[in-house]
């Protein structure tokens, strides 16, 4: 087995491992802690395809922000210290048929695909070809996706400002 | 290079930033600390241990290493013993892409990401994770309330520290550090950048949770924090992520501004840590000279002046960069 395939398989077994107790971890801020691994592990793979640039943002935006902000509102809601709470709903059964449903239509996809693995080069890649790329080709998702967090800015500030 | 040879210089490369951060940065930044803070309050600081004191940090290591570890009653156990690992790991990760010297064969530095001074950004923002966990973990309210200051304070201290970064990157035209540096060769980014370079240094000492930015561990307030519950050989670990961080924001710092490893007839390496070691004694002076901040003034402070003021500057340089200079 080579280094690459032993990696990705630890990083594999990290992101699922802690997803798993994501999902099932009773304790609403051990659920949140676990979420930091899983980030970590996929992190892992994306160096592993050589996508240092997006790796990093994982860990900056996703381990390092998204995650404290989530552990800050659950200590600073009332219910959320508790540490028992229902994880699980009487939905359990239909929520199960969706996922089963989901990773048959994902796992048949994956092997009826004709994976083009011939030998080529990876294209130029890195911090410039995404800038570029953003503001040439894609610019208006860019637009697109700014418009929505200027919307998504301003109504968190009208929510917090409900009171005056 | 074969992957089990990546691998063991990974791990010899954890090994040596560890042992050289626990005792070049920790050990004798906290004897500094003591002597600089003694020097500034007419005391005469640590002078028992050692000639003049100087072993008295190696004697307060071995006391702690001998100490009971305690675990409170009612604490979620897990997120206590973890958060220990998680504050240090996060200040060695910084050191990954830090120039230290340069040398005819290279710069010394363990990996030149192309994304470096992102990564930076990316690694220092994960301290608060452990804070956090810490706080939690230790059931205790002064922890906890420690805890979310910090999360506060780094949230908002991170978008300043990210556009000074950001100004730099431009600038230099690339975002890996060994080129930020190279850049510098004849010109210092201090000269050119004095605003940048001050938003660095308050987000960094606001990062690092010192004085006047220490409301995570305000002893007036709330014990000692985050940290209150830990003892032994934890409490430890959270001093060496603490001044690990620091060493390695002022590593930065000097990386950015301060033309990392260039200066004249003194070897690359020397100028790097005597440039280092200025930085520091800026921080600890600052630590003992100014009062606390509230924590209103302190988010205040990052909202309505830090970032407004960043981010004019990155449009200036922008413009200069890209207009003026072509």
């Amino acid at each position: 087995m080579t280094g690459e395939a032993i990696a990705f398989y630890v990083l594999g077994v990290i992101t699922i491992a802690s997803g798993l107790v994501v999902v099932t971890s009773p304790n609403i801020v051990h659920s949140a802690v676990a979420l930091i691994p899983a980030f970590l592990g996929v992190t892992g793979l994306y160096v592993l395809l050589n996508a240092e640039f997006v790796a990093v943002i994982q860990v900056l935006i996703y381990a390092g922000a998204i995650t404290v902000l989530m552990l800050f509102v659950i200590m600073l809601t009332e219910g959320g210290t508790g540490t028992r709470l229902r994880q699980r709903n009487e939905q359990g059964p239909l929520g199960a048929t969706v996922a089963g449903a989901m990773a048959a239509l994902l796992i048949t996809v994956a092997t009826h695909t004709a994976w083009a693995t011939g030998a080529g080069t990876l294209p130029r890649y890195g911090a410039t070809a995404i800038g570029l790329s953003f503001l040439g080709p894609n610019l208006l998702v860019f637009e697109g996706t700014s418009i929505v967090l200027l919307v998504s800015l301003v109504g968190a500030i009208i929510i917090a400002r409900k009171e005056e | 290079m074969p992957w089990y040879l990546e691998l063991l210089r990974a791990i010899i490369g954890t090994i040596l930033i560890f042992s050289a951060v626990a005792l070049i940065g920790v050990m004798f930044g906290v004897l500094l600390e003591r002597k600089i803070s003694g020097w500034i309050q007419s005391r005469l600081g640590p002078k028992h241990v050692g000639p003049q004191g100087l072993l008295q940090t190696l004697a307060d290591t071995l006391k702690l290493l001998q100490k009971e570890y305690i675990v409170p009653r009612n604490a979620d156990v897990v997120v206590f013993a973890t958060a220990v690992l998680v504050v240090p790991l996060a200040a060695l990760l910084d050191y990954v892409v830090i120039p230290f010297g340069n040398t005819r064969s290279g710069p010394i530095i363990f990996r030149d990401l192309n994304v470096g001074i992102v990564y930076f950004a990316a690694t220092s923002s994960l301290t608060v994770v452990g804070i956090l966990m810490a706080g939690w973990g230790s059931n205790n309210k002064y922890a906890l309330l420690g805890g979310l200051r910090s999360a506060a304070q780094m949230v908002s201290y991170e978008i300043p520290m990210g556009l000074a970064l950001v100004t730099i990157g431009l600038l230099a035209g690339s975002l890996s550090t060994v080129s930020i540096v190279n850049a510098q060769a004849r010109f210092w980014y201090i000269l050119s950048q004095p605003v940048s370079f001050l938003i660095f240094l308050t987000a960094a000492v606001a990062e690092v949770n010192r004085t006047p930015f220490d409301l995570v561990e305000a002893e007036s307030e709330l014990v000692a924090g985050y940290f209150s519950e830990y003892s032994g050989m934890r409490f430890a670990l959270f001093q060496l992520g603490e001044y690990g961080e620091m060493f390695a924001m002022a590593a930065m710092a000097v990386t950015l501004f301060l033309g990392g490893w260039h200066g004249p007839w003194l070897p690359p390496v020397v100028w790097f840590v005597v440039k280092v070691y200025a930085l520091i004694f800026a921080f600890m002076w600052v630590r003992w000279t100014y009062p606390r901040f509230r924590i209103d003034q302190l988010l205040n402070f990052s909202w309505k002046v830090l970032i407004p003021v960043g981010l004019l500057n990155l449009v200036v340089t922008a413009f200069v960069v890209m207009v003026l200079r072509q």
